[in-house]
């Protein structure tokens, strides 16, 4: 039954797509996000303890709520109806990479706030300003910031509550690999679900492994 | 390191855009129809829309929602045409004058489907108010949509037909598990219960368990389905002209032949009733 569709081209679609919007949801998330988590480890400001917890707290984030949320946002009679997002691609994009924003940014700060603690004050008598630590700082926790970044593309590759809002499932336009899953379940085609379920955690894997064989070793 | 993921967002930002400039260009052909999921699930679209595609070069993005869910964004303006099935919400809506006029493109019908073992006695039954009834007394299992579709209008007009208040039953035998038919199909096969299903879905539905059909051929049973056009009163971002070619395909003797064409397991699913509305 997998096989009849794996032939097909719209099984090749699918996926990528599901890799499109993941990636580019992630890739936003990341370009948001790593500065910013290294930022509120360097520097020091009113608030900054409650964007912190604020992060960690929507690492939770129900994406069903995002969904909803954006929904309503984009919908022709929303404040955003204008931009025609709803049930396109790009609205998806958006609700993951606000999934994984505070993801990325949570636990970039983690890793970041540790490193400004050893090396911080090493790095100022050197005589770097601070905007100048924030690169620094995400050089030099790389491996800590890929797994922030692969932790927010594992939100993104698995959620279907949010795109399946905001994207509508249309076939051929917004049908993904999660939302695929979730109709053959509905039509009762289990193997074919599960089938295409496996093919997402491989997916899912191959990301992940290439993105560690880029990084490669630490070199401090 | 960081130029190495410069390179690679820069990249994903490269591959993604031509991807929307493509979409962007298609937009303009595409328009999307709010619809039911019998029509979506069982195949119909699938089989008659592209026809119509190849014809006009006009690409329908399908929305497959309950009835209830499949109005309301058209009611926001997030659909240019809706593909429905429950006569006393498509009246509302046209009350409200957000739509032209329903036109009826097909008709199946609903049964009711149970377990094999059938603990109420249904089998061979016409009679879907009293058959609904026998579930209530013998306080066998049933579920319930409960997500506003048509399926769960009907299924909630004929309690009140048979003179029952299933939410009596809540917390044991009437489960209602807000969901799609398959969702409800699944659930049913699986406790095992009986449920109300439309008969496109059931066919092509691939989970049956233990379920067969039980009752059917009541008149209360049958299953219209309505192409609503949106009014430009009401919907002048809506793509109208995209839209009335569609509907205009779907009564067009080409749009019913194609309907009627269409078989699961050598079964005809809909029967084009555009030129004789049942």
């Amino acid at each position: 039954m997998l096989s009849a569709a794996f032939a097909s081209r719209e099984l090749w679609d699918i996926i990528g797509l599901s890799l499109a919007v993941s990636l580019s949801a992630t890739a936003l998330a990341a370009f948001f996000g790593l500065p910013l988590g290294a930022a509120l480890a360097i520097w020091r400001f009113p608030g900054r303890r409650v964007l912190v917890v604020a992060a960690n707290a929507l690492l939770g984030l129900p994406p069903a709520v995002v969904g909803l949320a954006l929904y309503l946002l984009l919908s022709r009679s929303g404040p955003l109806g204008w931009f025609g997002l709803l049930f396109t691609p790009a609205a998806m994009v958006i609700a993951q990479a606000v999934l994984a924003f505070p993801i990325v940014t949570a636990l970039t700060h983690r890793a970041a706030e540790d490193l400004w603690s050893a090396y911080g004050d090493a790095l100022m008598d050197l005589g770097a300003s601070k905007w100048r630590c924030v690169p620094v700082l995400m050089a030099m926790g790389r491996l800590s910031m890929l797994t922030a970044v692969l932790a927010g593309f594992g939100r993104t590759m698995s959620e279907v509550g949010a795109i399946l809002v905001v994207g509508g499932n249309i076939a051929g336009y917004t049908r993904t690999m999660t939302t695929a899953i979730v109709l053959e379940t509905s039509k009762g085609d289990l193997p074919l679900a599960l089938g295409l379920g496996l093919v997402l955690i491989g997916l899912t894997l191959m990301i992940n492994a290439m993105a560690f064989a880029l990084a490669g070793r630490p070199t401090w | 390191m960081s130029r190495i993921l410069f390179t690679v967002l820069g990249a994903l930002v490269a591959t993604l855009s031509p991807a929307r400039i493509d979409a962007a260009t298609a937009q303009r052909t595409a328009i999307t129809l709010a619809s039911t999921t019998s029509v979506d699930a069982s195949g119909l679209l699938a089989a008659v829309l592209p026809g119509f595609t190849a014809a006009t070069g006009i690409t329908v993005h399908v929305l497959a929602l309950g009835t209830g869910q499949a109005l309301d964004t058209a009611r926001r303006g997030d659909a240019d045409l809706v593909l429905v099935h429950d006569p006393e919400a498509e009246h509302q809506f046209v009350a409200e004058g957000h739509g032209t006029t329903p036109r009826q493109i097909a008709w199946n019908d609903f049964i009711v489907v149970g377990p094999a073992a059938d603990p109420a006695h249904l089998k061979g039954g016409h009679d879907a108010p009293a058959s609904f009834a026998a579930i209530a007394e013998a306080k066998a299992a049933f579920v319930s949509r409960g997500d506003r579709s048509g399926t769960n209008a009907l299924e909630l007009r004929l309690w009140k037909a048979a003179g029952i208040d299933p939410k009596s039953g809540a917390g044991s035998w009437y489960r209602d598990i807000g969901g799609g038919m398959g969702q409800a199909l699944n659930a049913a096969a699986a406790m095992p219960a009986y449920t109300l299903s439309d008969r496109g879905t059931w066919l092509s539905f691939r989970n049956k368990g233990p379920l067969v059909v039980v009752v059917e051929g009541d008149p209360n049973l049958i299953n219209r389905y309505d192409v609503i056009e949106l009014n430009p009163a009401k919907h002048a971002a809506a793509k109208l002209d995209l839209a009335h070619r569609l509907a205009e395909f779907l009564v067009s003797p080409e749009g019913q032949a194609a309907l009627g064409a269409f078989k699961v397991g050598g079964e005809q699913l809909f029967h084009p009733s555009a030129a004789a509305p049942r």
